[in-house]
């Protein structure tokens, strides 16, 4: 629909109403594309002309009379310019960009006059430009020409100085920024050598200059190592001098990375130390060096460099890490100790991120379908969570707010994380079972094994911080859960405050560093006696959560222990601990993915049944830390401590506390261990009436039976475990053998030799 | 926690019945269990009996909650009902209100309901009756009272209260504190 390009076409000039109409296409065209025009060169005319020439004469007088002046002439390039496109210049330009190009160039020598003379002559007639073409291409060449001849005076000064559009020196194009493809394309070489045979000097240049180019490019991209390099001049194997060294290294420099001595560490403590002030360490170059060791570590045996460890690089990395990504010391420390290489930057990015949120469909009054499509028409973008859950919908993002919706309210869904839904999965709670639930603030988990079990049975949901406890009721309301009991207790307390449940669930308060994501302040306020402390009322609360449960039940026994924390003092370290003290096992969590829990930890060695544990992590399953366990209880009796030397209790265990037997086993542990050699007798006499029972079981027992076992086992009451490891190990097979009575029957796996020790000291007593 | 007395119990039914009428009896005497009402720190709980089993052995101080709370005792002895209720009552209720999606919203930051936002009311509803509110979608909303009646509906104008707000679904997110 627009006018028709016709170059045939003569354009009107003059003062007539012709002239004033709109003009054709093409002459439109030509007043925006400069180069459009310009391939024939525009026809002048005699006035314009004239004033081409007199321009170009000026540009030719100025070199020559300030050729030994320090300032360069933009105009020398006259003998390029010619031979380039020009387009329509305003006057006025040229002396802007003199003015621009002169104090700029101050480094540069002026081009060889004589050269840019001949040229101009003749190419002058040809192109009969009018106007500079000041263009990108032509003060590109112009750098071109200046770079070139001047270049070889000043390559070792200008090293240092550097400019991203590859030259060098002080020559500035504030104006013009070239791609380097059209750069190439009007390269001086192309038009000059149509001209002249031999290799000008602006040839020479040129060449030289695309060479340099190529090399500075490399030091472009690796700058930061250039600085560190320089750092380290004083070491004389990495350089000689500085002006061959900087080059040669440079090519080296792809290949290794080298490590900042002493010196570039403490401009950095400097920087650091500036934060105070408002100085800041520079981020980018702590990330580049971050990557830069890793890529080293990962390839240690040829990118290293010589004479320097390992864990220099290591210590180098963590002090980046923790600089990086705002860690204190203690964390990046446990970071660096459970992640390899590959997977650490990758997490402690995660870190970063927030998770997807994720709600939870409650059952028991809708369906996930429904709820699904309700959101959708509330202008909610989700979808189903995944295969492992039936209930879980992932929210990618929504219009309204998502924990007020009216679905919301009316207790149809509850937000929920992707990890807390795996432990009650993994618990698998059965209809009419009796369920505790020790740290079940805010509810979350409470309300799901509600909803798998159909609100039957009962629920004992119980934390220790009351606050907390009103999010539990609001939601175990609105979601609309009736067969829970709230209660406000230590977790601690419990086995003595009613037990016999079937299954325990125990989400035990943790140091938080798998949610790092939803709390950035765990990077920094953690150290090693939050651990410590944590780690401490884990073990306790697992205990108590194991005494709670009735091994005896018809569809329980289980006790599901998760954290959301990835360090192993309070993941691996509580179920070792766990199992060495109670009777317990433990069984696969009935989740098919996610990480295998360690069974070796630097130097501590867990028992092999934690690779049934489970880990899940940020960066690897898109969902929050976490650690899952599943034990199962196979007997109510408690193992005593090798310190006491009374059977197990046959009872259930009601009246458990940490460390401490039942009380009636305290009753038989008294007299024991003050026994001597000589007052032996009475304590047997007092112990023989309370073992009647038992004796009668043992009497067809291993025999023992010397004084001189009986001494040293008398001995041993007052002293521990040491003495009685030392028994020689076929009397307590045959213990195993003979005590299916009293105790549950027992795993294959590790119990503590300590179980079957008192009953040869019992029956050494009785017999003697 | 203790049983109800008989004072305390009368004020009970004789404001559910407000709501449920004579449905009360489904309440106590359920298909899945006998289920009684406790009183625990004046508030009114109730509870399957399997449950209240496991409830004594807890000491009052450490009992929060248990089962479904139903309401408050005020300090004059006079009961007040509360959203956590909606779930029992609503399928009982004997009168019902639903509500225009653009209602809906307003009743659920506590604000009475207006003529213009009534969808349907059920017949012979008299004047100070208790109702249940329901959204369009069958959604139950809260409890609320009869301004006028059905009759007296149809007549005011669209600017008029029609139903006062007694609770709504919202206040778990409002007034989380008060619920425990």
């Amino acid at each position: 629909m627009g006018r028709k390009l016709d170059p045939t076409k003569k354009e009107k000039r003059g003062p007539g109403r012709k002239t004033r109409k709109q003009k054709g296409a093409e002459t439109e065209l030509a007043k925006f594309l400069p180069s459009a025009g310009d391939e024939n060169g525009k026809r002048l005319s005699s006035r314009a002309r004239k004033r081409a020439a007199k321009r170009r004469s000026d540009s030719v007088g100025a070199p020559e009379k300030k050729k030994l002046s320090p300032s360069p002439k933009p105009l020398t390039k006259g003998a390029i310019q010619s031979s380039q496109k020009k387009g329509p210049q305003a006057p006025g330009l040229k002396i802007g960009n003199e003015a621009l190009f002169g104090p700029a160039r101050g480094k540069k020598r002026p081009a060889p006059p004589h050269s840019s003379d001949e040229e101009e002559d003749s190419e002058g007639n040809d192109a009969r430009s009018e106007g500079d073409d000041w263009a990108s291409m032509e003060s590109e060449d112009d750098m071109v020409d200046d770079y070139g001849v001047a270049s070889e005076e000043e390559t070792d000064e200008d090293d240092e100085v550097w400019h991203p559009w590859g030259l060098k020196g002080g020559c500035l194009v504030p104006f013009f920024t070239v791609p380097k493809d059209i750069f190439c394309m009007f390269h001086p070489s192309f038009f000059v050598f149509s001209f002249c045979p031999q290799l000008l000097p602006i040839e020479k240049a040129a060449q030289k200059q695309r060479a340099q180019e190529a090399e500075t490019l490399d030091q472009w991209s690796s700058e930061d190592t250039d600085e560190e390099e320089e750092e380290l001049s004083s070491q004389p194997t990495s350089k000689n001098d500085e002006a061959n060294g900087d080059l040669q290294i440079n090519v080296e420099k792809d290949e290794k990375f080298v490590l900042p001595t002493g010196k570039e560490i403490e401009q950095e403590n400097i920087l650091l130390g500036q934060i105070l002030e408002g100085g800041a360490p520079d981020l980018q170059s702590v990330h580049q060096r971050i990557q830069d060791i890793v890529g080293v570590l990962r390839d240690f045996g040829s990118q290293r460099e010589e004479g320097r460890s390992r864990t220099e690089y290591l210590s180098r990395l963590r002090k980046d890490l923790a600089t990086y990504y705002s860690y204190g010391d203690f964390l990046i420390g446990k970071i660096m100790d459970i992640f390899p290489l590959s997977e650490l930057v990758e997490f402690l990015e995660a870190n970063e991120v927030p998770r997807p949120i994720t709600l939870r469909t409650n059952t028991l009054k809708t369906r996930r379908r429904d709820l699904a499509q309700a959101l959708i028409n509330r202008g909610v973008n989700l979808d189903p969570l995944g295969k492992w859950s039936k209930t879980g919908l992932v929210v990618y993002d929504s219009s309204v707010p998502i924990g007020a919706t009216p679905e919301y309210l009316a207790g149809h869904y509850i937000l929920q994380g992707a990890s807390s839904m795996l432990p009650v999965i993994a618990l698998a709670p059965q209809e009419h079972e009796r369920i505790l639930d020790m740290c079940c603030a805010p509810g979350g988990k409470t309300s799901y094994i509600a909803q798998l079990m159909k609100n039957t049975g009962v629920i004992l949901a119980n934390d220790a911080n009351a606050e907390r406890l009103k999010s539990v009721v609001g939601n175990l309301h609105r979601l609309g859960v009736t067969n829970t009991i709230i209660s406000h207790d230590d977790g601690r307390h419990f086995p003595k405050v009613v037990g016999g449940f079937d299954r325990v669930l125990l989400d035990a308060p943790c140091s938080g560093t798998g949610v790092i994501s939803k709390d950035p302040s765990v990077k920094t306020n953690k150290d090693d006696k939050d651990i410590k402390r944590c780690a401490h009322i884990q073990k306790e609360l697992l205990l108590s959560a194991i005494d709670s449960v009735n091994a005896a039940s018809k569809t329980g026994g289980y006790i599901v222990y998760c954290t959301c924390s990835i360090t192993v003092e309070e993941n691996e370290w509580v179920v070792e601990y766990a199992l060495k003290k109670r009777n317990v096992r433990l069984v696969p969590t009935g989740l098919d993915f996610g990480q295998e829990g360690f069974t070796h930890f630097r130097e501590r060695r867990f028992h092999p049944t934690l690779r049934s544990t489970r880990r899940f992590y940020p960066h690897t399953h898109n969902m929050d830390g976490f650690f899952i366990a599943k034990f199962k209880k196979f007997s109510n009796a408690i193992p005593q401590s090798k310190k006491s030397d009374a059977a197990a209790n046959p009872e259930d265990s009601m009246d458990s506390r940490l460390g401490d037997g039942p009380s009636v086993a305290n009753v038989q542990v008294v007299p024991r261990p003050k026994v001597s050699p000589k007052s032996a007798k009475k304590p047997k006499q007092a112990g023989k009436a309370k073992f009647a029972k038992l004796d009668t079981g043992k009497a067809k027992f291993v025999r023992l039976g010397t004084g001189k076992t009986k001494a040293k086992l008398g001995a041993a009451g007052k002293e521990k475990a040491r003495q009685q490891q030392q028994r020689p190990p076929p009397k307590k097979a045959g213990f195993q053998n003979g005590k299916p009575v009293h105790k549950g029957p027992r795993s294959p796996t590790a119990r503590t030799s300590s179980s079957s020790q008192p009953p040869p000291r019992k029956k050494q007593k009785s017999r003697s | 926690m203790r049983p109800l007395t008989e004072e305390e119990t009368r004020t009970l039914f004789q404001k559910l019945s407000k709501y449920i009428g004579e449905n009360i009896q489904l309440l106590v005497d359920r298909p899945d269990g006998t289920y009684c009402f406790r009183l625990h720190k004046d508030r009114v709980y109730y509870v399957s009996e399997k449950i209240l089993k496991l409830a004594v052995n807890i000491s009052r101080e450490n009992l929060v909650s248990l089962g479904t709370c139903f309401g408050k005792f005020t300090k004059t002895q006079k009961f007040r009902l509360h959203i956590t209720a909606l779930d029992y009552l609503a399928p009982y209720a004997k009168h019902k209100v639903w509500v225009k999606p653009g209602a809906e919203q307003s009743f659920l930051y506590g604000n009475h309901v207006l003529k213009s936002g009534l969808g349907r009311i059920t017949e012979n509803t008299n004047q100070y009756q208790g109702l249940v509110v329901y959204s369009m979608a069958d959604v139950p909303l809260g409890f609320g009272v009869a301004a006028k009646s059905t009759q007296d509906c149809r007549k005011v104008d669209p600017m008029s209260i029609v139903v006062f707000h007694q609770a709504d679904i919202g206040e778990y997110v409002r007034h989380e504190d008060t619920l425990i």
